[in-house]
């Protein structure tokens, strides 16, 4: 999976500037998605591409349990969020509906991407490669079920009776 | 084990689990809003696309479902959405709906006690991250996003990772101007935003005993602001109490054994608690009343599952009654069977005397859906769980969390006040 960095380089991102909750009506996917980061970043929607990563420090995701903030993340083309950790509902959320791949980083990671570079994300070996950098990063594996529900393609594709 | 992996362990068959086991437990009761129910809706609508069957629910006798954030109806899409979830719950046969304008109806987690939903030992999930609130009777309830609920709805399980828990232990009453809501805001301002992530928060002591059902619920409920799983309290004879008044039967109370593990202690004395606020723009980023900024307030807002119980009214009225609101105050009862009970005792005519806006209820202004909503700049104290930018409308407003004693003293001067600093 390769694709272009968005950085957002602070903690606690929560889910009332990912969407905000005058938009909670909302079940539209692609108008969710206009609407992406707009607490925070209101020129996300212009410059977000099909592809892109966004990369932020701790608690990314934090606040309501609404799927509209991954949803709206994931309509916008981001495929995955790597952050120094996630808040749980976001995670999971994330993961059970299969919209993006939420990945935990260290800190040598997080310090060394920038906006704007190019990497690529390998969940097979954990690793990450920074193609404009030329640097190789460990993400932090998914746990066992965590790592069975990515691969069946979310919850409900997943069967946990065939373990 | 303690009270969440016996909770844990009975509703997934198991005799004993160790926090990081995960399992798949049994539910025992799932709620969804007009928010969450909407996107279950949607969810549902893409699994008939993939030919997945949606023709029944697993048990429609324990589904519920509340009208709250955007009630009554804000707008067309609003009322959209609530029409989406009066033809589901037609069509699945679910007859617990809490339709506005029809009786009781009200915040989601006030409803789940008001009404007497859930029980302890219950496994508890909802379409919304407040659902923590109601471990506050004993049940393991925790907030999930809609595909999760979907999939409960379908299968009446989910998965969950048993959680390490934090025991945090108040010893002796909180004294009298000092709410359950100072206590919490004073607990994540020590653990942070992120401090609980993962866990169950448990409180316990004497402190706890002595407090009331009410007070222990706003505890449970920011558990969330913490990041935790759940928040949760073994449930006593007051929590029976409780329940029997609003109607249950038959309830069961369950403990931690006495060699219950916790991964850490927190201990609180409570004599030496103060009223605390959260300021802007995050609920950890705590100051004692007393320390806080001098600023000139715009807004009260005293609403919301965290502060507008009927303990919560009644604190307000106490500082209200007789006195006059120098800013802009609303009230939003969290029900309406709180919204009754503060009618006939009298509590609406101080609010209404004082100069109070008393509004129906509604998550409303909470979450910025309507209702009040802030301006640009304009500065609001509330009585509610988060202040995190644009939480309450303008991405440039402020909000300043507190309990509903500093946030009724703060509407009579117009700044950050301390109930015993009022004249």
């Amino acid at each position: 999976m390769r694709g272009n960095v968005i950085k957002y380089a602070q903690d606690n991102i929560d889910t009332d500037v990912i969407i905000p909750g005058q938009y909670l009506k909302v079940h539209d996917y692609a108008e969710l998605a206009t609407h992406a980061m707009e607490g925070l970043d209101p020129n996300f929607h212009s410059k977000v591409k099909e592809g892109d990563f966004i990369l932020s420090g701790k608690n990314f995701g934090c606040g309501s349990s609404r799927e509209h903030a991954p949803i709206a993340l994931s309509h916008s083309g981001i495929k995955a969020v790597l952050a120094l950790s996630f808040a749980r509902i976001f995670y999971r959320n994330a993961v059970d509906g299969a919209f993006l791949l939420p990945i935990e980083i260290e800190q040598d990671a997080y310090d060394a991407i920038s906006e704007g570079d190019e990497i690529d994300i390998d969940i097979s070996t954990n690793e990450i490669r920074n193609m404009t950098k030329n640097k190789i990063y460990k993400m932090k594996p998914f746990s066992e079920i965590i790592g069975k529900i990515i691969s069946a393609g979310g919850l409900f594709k997943y069967k946990p009776d065939q373990d | 084990m303690n009270i969440v992996e016996k909770i844990l362990a009975r509703s997934s068959g198991k005799s004993k689990v160790s926090p990081d086991d995960v399992v798949f437990a049994k539910v025992d009761k799932v709620m969804m809003h007009d928010v969450s129910g909407p996107g279950v809706i949607k969810v549902f609508d893409k699994l008939k696309k993939q030919g997945i069957s949606v023709d029944k629910l697993w048990d429609s006798k324990k589904v519920w479902v509340a009208e709250d954030h955007f009630v009554p109806s804000a707008e067309k899409i609003s009322a959209e959405n609530i029409a989406k979830l009066s033809k589901f719950t037609k069509q699945y046969g679910i007859d617990k709906h809490f339709k506005y304008g029809m009786g009781q109806y009200g915040i989601c987690h006030t409803i789940s006690h008001e009404e007497a939903m859930v029980m302890p030992g219950d496994v508890y999930v909802g379409g919304d991250s407040h659902t923590n609130t109601t471990g506050a009777l004993g049940a393991f309830a925790c907030g999930l996003g809609h595909t999760d609920i979907a999939y409960v709805l379908l299968n009446g399980k989910i998965w969950f990772k048993v959680p390490e828990t934090f025991y945090f232990k108040l010893n002796g009453k909180l004294p009298d101007h000092v709410m359950a809501k100072d206590f919490i805001l004073k607990i994540i301002g020590d653990i942070g935003t992120d401090g609980g992530a993962y866990r169950t928060m448990q409180f316990g002591g004497s402190g706890i005993d002595e407090m009331s059902v009410q007070s222990r619920l706003t505890l449970c409920n920011m558990t969330t602001e913490a990041g935790a799983k759940n928040g949760i309290i073994e449930p006593d004879q007051k929590v029976v109490d409780y329940l029997t008044r609003r109607g249950a039967t038959n309830v069961n109370l369950i403990k931690g054994d006495d060699d219950a593990e916790y991964e850490k202690i927190f201990e609180y004395e409570g004599s030496e608690m103060e009223p605390i606020v959260a300021k802007p723009f995050s609920p950890e980023n705590i100051s004692i009343v007393r320390e806080a900024p001098s600023v000139e307030l715009d807004k009260c807002y005293i609403g919301s599952c965290t502060g507008a119980k009927y303990e919560d009214l009644e604190a307000a009225a106490r500082i209200l009654k007789g006195r006059k609101v120098k800013i802009r105050t609303e009230i939003l009862p969290a029900a309406i069977s709180i919204y009754q009970r503060a009618m006939e005792n009298g509590l609406l005519k101080i609010f209404l005397d004082a100069g109070v806006t008393v509004g129906p209820p509604t998550c409303g202004a909470c979450c910025g859906a309507h209702m009040g909503v802030l301006a640009k700049d304009e500065i609001c104290i509330s009585t509610t769980n988060r202040n995190f930018p644009g939480r309450m409308g303008h991405v440039e407003s402020q909000t300043y969390l507190s309990s509903p004693l500093v946030a009724a003293a703060s509407a009579v001067t117009g700044k950050i006040t301390d109930p015993r600093d009022l004249k």
